[in-house]
């Protein structure tokens, strides 16, 4: 059986360790085995959050420099910053919307141009796919359901061997009632955009 | 119903290391439990605070895992199965209890979970509390994997009872924070009361009593050896000239290498989950058949050591090679592809791994901004630490910051820098009087509240009594909120169903015998500057407890949403930044663009409405929502 590699990427409140349950159930929703792994604690409070889900015949749950098959980025900079983890194989979908870091908000840093580094990436993987997440989580009814648009994008994509029914499926199981509704129009209007 | 408490057997769950722990807690009929919270350890207790609200579970957040060992060794003694978990560091807290618990033993089973932090993802160090089986003679185990942690929990309990010994159960950051599809099994119905009968030979350790008593927990000990060579968990699997140890989560990493390098067929493994007491008779048996020997642990050489003393009592020469420049370092987490490399290169192996993007390599983007995390956006630690700072300004005066274990440590970070020094918890308080003893300067201490209940008393008694002069900052939020927001015994706003008292700091403070006391709301700026100046001027030990409920834990009880907002005003125009230069707010940010000045705004979605700023500066106004 083969293996897939995905590396989630975000900051603390953009709901990637939801997007990453969310793509684990749906991989074994699908008839596979999944891992996932989430990093907790201090990155709760704004830092960088970073997950991963293995699918297939794998054990470790951990993704080594250059082994990611798929990049999910939530946010442009981490995208970027993450991209160790890629190689020229990978496909890497990204939302181009920033978060500021702190230190670009009190005026310490500039924000890198965003253009130069999705530039950057696109020569050197096999597929770059950028989207404004956010505008198409606020088309579908929450800004908070951004994490689901990207899941959408990354369904679209077709790097992972989980069809469209199953994250579907896991959307409306396994998310919060209130926001089922919410979240399968994010999830519809994220693959749709690719 | 909680989802771990599913009656359905067979079924699949994909669960973190830490659920699947409660999970085979519950199969093992688990009556009563405690815990310190302490990432990476923290959801294991928070879901029994949940599952105790809808079953006969008893669970108690503990003041410190020292409270938390001697509670559950009190419930264990009496012949009922009890877990208590906590981070690696909260079993140096708890060491004193362990190691003579380990003498006197229990009837019911107690496992100690404790979880590692290699890498040190959210901790002060990354001590491996493997050493504390080989300190205290206790069994160890060392889960691989979810569905290993489940079964391994209820194998612990079994093996705790057979032994009459507490069973340490170790996991690691990784094993705790990665989700498995885990099997559920049947739950058992718990036996939630207890006997203690009496029995002062064993269990009051005068000398007489404690002499014996190492000597019984040394047979048990090599009972348990016994055990460990003929355990499940301790398997040798496959044959070849080249063998490889592990346990844990490395375990994983070793069988994805050993796959990718195609060399299954000439690797034998000897998989350790029983780790302690080391199954020597097995280990003699494994490094017969191996021709070398490579060890993969992280952080200390333990089992390293342990198969050497095997070789070298059996006169065998055997290469064992774990810890050094060309193999394995004592630092850090491991993963998958740095065990591969050296895999690859110990057994002589070609392979030649991908190619990873280097962005160093991009002449454009030479620096990336760092995202630490921050205090967040209407954080009362970010008003008192704000006020310190304005207080020694005004006043020329330099002062040195001892601080603690929470959130709170984050004012570290500029703009605020009020943070110099932290080794453990509740070291603000100790570290603040020998500190200010010997340099004679303005010592500012700062502790949580549920820092100051963990390990602050004893301290600031000590202070009292020993006459040290410093100011103390109790940072009083109100919940244990670094670690998700876990009940502590100061808490005023309580979880649905709560019945239990809440215990002031203040009237602690006060009985301790300190004088000055004063209790301010840190978002007043004016009253909270005042409180510290009156601090300042004083050479008598005072204590400023700032208290002001976290407001995040206060959305998520109360659902309380902010009734205003702050706007900074069209007349801000001047290129003063000294709001977002000096609170370091996370809803404040600059505006700059060439030849125009330079201006400031707050962002409407972050701001909470605290009202901090506007006590800065009158170009921020409020606005209704």
């Amino acid at each position: 059986m083969a293996e897939y590699r995905a590396y989630l990427t975000g900051v603390g409140g953009q709901g990637t360790l939801l997007a990453t349950k969310i793509l684990a159930e749906a991989a074994i929703h699908a008839g596979h085995n999944a891992l996932a792994s989430e990093v907790h604690g201090m990155a709760q409070r704004g830092g960088v959050v970073e997950s991963t889900v293995l699918i297939g015949d794998i054990r470790s749950p951990i993704i080594s420099d250059g082994e990611a098959d798929v990049l999910l980025g939530f946010e442009p900079l981490e995208t970027y910053r993450a991209m160790g983890k890629c190689s020229e194989d990978s496909v890497v979908i990204s939302n181009d919307v920033p978060v500021m870091p702190f230190s670009v908000t009190i005026g310490k840093d500039e924000y890198p141009d965003v253009a130069t580094l999705f530039g950057f990436i696109r020569k050197r993987v096999r597929q770059l796919n950028t989207l404004d997440a956010r505008i198409l989580a606020l088309k579908a009814g929450a800004a908070l359901s951004t994490n689901i648009v990207m899941i959408g994008a990354l369904a679209r994509s077709g790097v992972l061997p989980v069809p469209r029914e199953a994250f579907e499926e896991i959307i409306r199981t396994k998310t919060k009632k209130r926001f089922v509704e919410t979240n399968l129009k994010a999830f519809d209007l994220g693959f749709g955009t690719l | 119903m909680h989802p771990l408490l599913t009656e359905e057997t067979g079924k699949k769950l994909l669960l973190l290391g830490n659920e699947a722990i409660v999970r085979g807690a519950l199969e093992a009929g688990l009556a009563f439990a405690t815990t310190y919270p302490g990432t990476p350890s923290s959801e294991i207790a928070d879901n029994f605070f949940q599952i105790a609200a809808e079953s006969d579970l008893y669970f108690e957040y503990s003041t410190n895992e020292k409270v938390a060992l001697e509670t559950a060794a009190g419930a264990a003694v009496c012949g009922v199965r009890t877990m208590c978990s906590m981070k690696h560091v909260g079993l140096n807290v708890a060491a004193d209890p362990l190691m003579t618990l380990a003498y006197v033993g229990v009837r019911g089973g107690l496992v100690i979970v404790v979880a590692d932090d290699p890498s040190m993802f959210s901790s002060q160090n990354e001590q491996d509390s493997r050493i504390y089986a080989g300190l205290s003679n206790l069994p160890m185990l060392e889960p691989r994997s979810a569905e290993e942690a489940k079964e391994m929990t209820k194998e612990a309990f079994d093996l705790s009872e057979k032994l009459e010994l507490p069973v340490l159960l170790r996991t690691t950051t990784r094993l705790s924070h990665y989700r498995g599809i885990v099997t559920t099994g049947a739950l058992r119905s718990p036996k939630t009361n207890g006997d203690f009968q009496k029995d002062s030979s064993r269990f009051v350790t005068v000398p007489s009593v404690a002499r014996v008593r190492h000597k019984v927990l040394l047979e048990q000990a090599e009972k348990a050896r016994e055990m460990a060579c003929r355990s499940s968990f301790n398997t040798i699997v496959g044959s070849g000239p080249w063998g490889i140890v592990t346990s844990g989560m490395a375990n994983n990493y070793v069988e994805d290498a050993v796959r990718d390098l195609g060399i299954e067929d000439k690797v034998g493994f000897l998989r350790l989950g029983f780790t302690h007491p080391f199954p020597e008779d097995l280990a003699e048996k494994f490094i017969r058949s191996a021709e070398k020997i490579l060890v993969v642990e992280e952080l200390e050489p333990v089992m390293e050591n342990a198969l050497k003393v095997v070789a070298q009592s059996k006169g065998l020469a055997t290469p064992i090679v774990g810890k050094g420049p060309e193999t394995f370092s004592r630092l850090y987490e491991y993963e998958p592809g740095k065990v591969r490399d050296v895999i690859a290169r110990f057994f002589g192996i070609d392979y030649t791994s991908c190619t990873p993007i280097d962005i160093k390599k991009n002449p454009e983007q030479a620096r990336l901004p760092m995202r630490p995390p921050n205090l967040c956006a209407g954080c009362p630690h970010r008003s008192t630490y704000y006020a310190v700072n304005s207080v020694l300004k005004e006043k020329g005066v330099e002062a040195v910051f001892p601080t603690d274990i929470g959130c709170y440590t984050l004012g570290v970070l500029p703009p605020l820098q009020v943070a110099d020094f932290l080794i453990c918890m509740g070291s603000s308080v100790t570290s603040a009087a020998g500190i200010s003893k010997v340099t004679g300067k303005k010592v500012i201490a700062f502790i949580g509240d549920s820092t100051f209940f963990h390990s602050g008393i004893t301290g600031l008694i000590n202070a009292v009594h020993n006459k040290h002069k410093f100011i103390l900052v109790v940072l009083d939020n109100g919940t244990t909120a670094m670690t998700g927001h876990q009940p502590n015994p100061g808490m005023e706003i309580t979880p649905p169903g709560w019945n239990k008292p809440s215990i002031s700091i203040e009237a602690i403070v006060r009985s301790c015998g300190v004088e000055q006391v004063t209790v301010v709301n840190p978002v007043n700026l004016s009253k909270t500057k005042e409180a510290i100046r009156q601090a300042v001027a004083s050479d008598e030990l005072s204590v400023i407890l700032a208290k002001a409920p976290c407001p995040l834990y206060e959305r998520r009880m109360l659902g309380t949403k902010p009734k205003r907002k702050f706007f900074v005003g069209p007349e801000c125009n001047t290129d003063c930044t000294e709001c977002v230069d000096t609170l370091g707010c996370p809803a404040m940010y600059k505006n700059t663009s060439p030849g125009a000045e330079t201006t400031v705004t707050i962002d409407e979605q972050l701001c909470i409405g605290c009202g901090m700023c506007i006590q800065i500066c009158k170009k921020i106004r409020p606005k209704k929502i």
